[in-house]
């Protein structure tokens, strides 16, 4: 069979498991809608919230990047990591313990502001759109490629089959569609990675393959070490060694920890489980299975950039094989032949460079790259696709949420009935589908870029409003109303600035303390922080009642009622 | 629960997430980042140590610190006798602090 059929079938199964879950998981009342009735088991969650998490930017660019990036491609792997250590200690466990359906909610609630709650529902609809952008994108990409139909195309199936569980099945379709996803992803994730260290190194566990010796077949010697002297003889960065300023790497990393910490749709997920003995666990587990595909990443490119400089570094043009032409096909991989001698030239001065490789395929040209069976590279595909649409339909909830419930149900229209309120839910977010699918097919930068700046709004947004309003009892809204305004506006300004006004001077000389614009949400965090507490410090402390709440989430045991 | 053991539990609380904090700062922002140039000049295996934590160690800790998390937060709700048994039993007897 070829790997366009192996690629229908898969993606034809994957799609009717996930169909025939929102179907046997239909939400009846908003609660079922909003949080899957709160009696999701701590494992189940801890699936769903690594496919939550693990978005396209996980799966298909980061490896990617990592590759092309060699050793700053840290910041994304500890960034995305060791955001949940913030979670699981300073977070999770309380939040589940407020018991309430969304973020705005536990916002409003604590800061006793409507004004509050509406910039939390603004920061949140803002970071979740941005970020879902990003998975309509990677969907596209992997469309186009494989199932070869345009890009366009490839994004509205992908919109038609997030809108169709989501709406159905809300809150509990999706938990148990991303349990189904996690599944497929992580499956999908390690085989290839399996196959390709057992082929380069003889050892089964990628992440020891990752310090091992290559096999004689690749040259021997130990992996980084030729990866390092492959990439010093073309005139590329040596891979295990940084470029970046150390600031720099200090700040994304930070950026993309608080963020992790602040992003809405994952945060709801701590919602969805019975108690806060369960929240905690939950987040162990998340982390765990994240972990596992988190490790492997490194270790996937370093050998996907190993065995491409192999593969296409004065070769042939003619005799590339056909994953090549396929790429170029898409406009992904692009080759200029400078000195036309029909060979590759792939080194790093960009004068002399004739080939550029576009990060986002890395992961899915691998297999190919290392000429591995039909059938994995069409499980490579389904796993693509399943990290893509678990994050949209986690991502599209928390606007659908906040527009129905946050915005209409708590603020504006306290009197529509249940009935009403989930009629709202769906509505929203067919509407949601369709500007995600819009910006999708429009959007700028690549996946994992699109994706690291609703981390810097996230984390100069919502992480310092939670984590103070758990451990700062005298916190009140005046504080966490500056401190969200200032953290946002800050982060945002500085990243539009950079990335649409004025994007000629996006280099190191005009940065903020040698701070990139995916970075400056670290930056937004203090801001927000310090104004916080400084405006705290002159306003009066927040009413008795507040006080309160804040004693009880802080012990476990039954949450407040709904 | 009194406000008194109310008040350490939340204290020993809060030392368990500094003291594992601590740790996770240490391991990623340290060892990933601040003295990642140092740590490569030892070696094991095909790895650089730093490059090794910065890529995979760090992230073994993390998944490390919070499992003893779980375990610790596990211990100190019996201690104060608010494990999930007298939860799911009696919450009243959680208001009536």
């Amino acid at each position: 069979m070829s790997v366009q059929a192996w690629t229908y079938l898969f993606v034809f199964l994957s799609f009717s498991l996930y169909i025939g879950i929102a179907i046997w998981s239909r939400a009846g009342s908003t609660k079922e809608f909003y949080v899957a009735g709160g009696g999701v088991t701590p494992l189940a969650n801890g699936m769903a919230t690594a496919a939550d998490w693990m978005s396209a930017a996980s799966f298909i660019s980061m490896a990617g990047l990592i590759s092309f990036l060699g050793r700053d491609g840290t910041f994304y792997l500890m960034g995305w990591t060791g955001g949940y250590v913030l979670l699981a200690l300073l977070l999770a466990p309380y939040l589940r313990k407020f018991g309430k359906f969304t973020v705005p909610d536990f916002i409003g609630d604590r800061y006793y502001s409507q004004t509050a709650r509406l910039i939390a529902v603004f920061c949140a609809i803002s970071v979740s759109f941005v970020y879902v952008c990003g998975q309509m994108q990677g969907a596209g990409i992997v469309f186009s490629r494989f199932l070869e139909v345009d890009f366009t195309t490839g994004v509205l199936i992908g919109m038609t089959i997030v809108f169709f569980y989501a709406v159905l099945g809300g809150m509990k379709g999706i938990t148990y569609t991303q349990v189904a996803q996690y599944c497929v992803l992580i499956f999908a994730f390690m085989v290839p990675a399996i196959f390709i260290s057992i082929m380069m190194t003889g050892q089964a566990v990628p992440q020891i393959g990752f310090g091992s010796e290559l096999t004689e077949a690749y040259g021997g010697g130990y992996l980084l070490d030729r990866l390092d002297g492959l990439s010093e003889q073309l005139g590329f960065a040596t891979y295990t060694e940084g470029q970046r300023s150390t600031q720099d790497v200090f700040f994304i990393t930070a950026a993309l920890m608080f963020g992790t910490a602040g992003l809405p749709h994952v945060i709801i997920r701590f919602f969805t489980v019975p108690s806060v003995r369960d929240a905690r666990k939950s987040a162990g587990y998340a982390l765990v299975f994240i972990a596992i595909l988190y490790t492997t990443a490194p270790a996937v490119a370093a050998f996907a950039r190993t065995n491409l400089i192999n593969t296409v570094s004065n070769a042939e043009y003619a005799s590339m094989p056909e994953w090549f032409s396929k790429w170029e096909g898409t406009g992904l991989i692009t080759f200029d032949d400078k000195n036309n001698d029909g060979i590759i030239q792939y080194v790093g001065d960009p004068q002399t460079n004739e080939l550029n490789v576009n990060r986002d395929i890395m992961v899915l040209a691998n297999p190919e790259i290392a000429e591995l069976p039909a059938w994995v590279i069409a499980l490579v595909v389904a796993g693509a696709l399943a990290a893509a649409l678990s994050t949209a339909a986690g991502l599209l909830l928390v606007i659908s949420t906040s527009v129905a419930h946050d915005m209409l149900k708590r603020t504006f229209m306290p009197n529509i009935t249940e009935k009403q309120e989930l009629a709202c839910a769906r509505g929203s977010i067919f509407v949601a589908v369709l500007i995600a699918g819009y910006y999708g097919i429009n959007a700028p930068a690549y996946v994992a870029q699109v994706v690291a700046f609703a981390f810097g709004l996230a984390a100069a947004s919502f992480f310092p409003a939670i984590v103070l309003g758990i451990f700062q009892k005298r916190m009140n809204k005046e504080g966490a109303i500056a401190g969200m305004v200032v953290g946002f506006t800050f982060t945002a300004a500085y990243i539009i600035y950079f990335k649409i006004i004025n994007p000629a001077a996006d280099s190191a000389d005009n940065w903020f303390f040698g701070i990139s614009p995916e970075g400056i949400g670290s930056l937004g965090t203090v801001a927000n922080l310090a104004v916080a507490l400084a405006v705290a410090k002159f306003t009066p402390e927040p009413p008795a009642e507040v006080q309160e709440i804040v004693e009880n989430i802080r012990l476990p045991g039954e949450a407040i009622p709904r | 629960m009194s406000d008194s053991s109310a008040n350490s539990y939340w204290k020993a609380n809060i030392r368990l997430v500094l003291s594992l904090l601590s740790v996770w700062f240490f391991i990623s922002f340290g060892c990933g980042i601040l003295f990642v140039d140092a740590l490569d000049t030892i070696r094991f295996g095909g790895f650089k140590l730093g490059f090794w934590i910065a890529q995979q160690g760090s992230i073994f800790v993390f998944v490390a610190l919070i499992l003893i998390y779980i375990r610790a937060m596990d211990k100190l709700d019996s201690k104060y006798d608010l494990d999930a048994s007298s939860e799911s039993a009696n919450p009243a007897q959680e208001e009536s602090q």
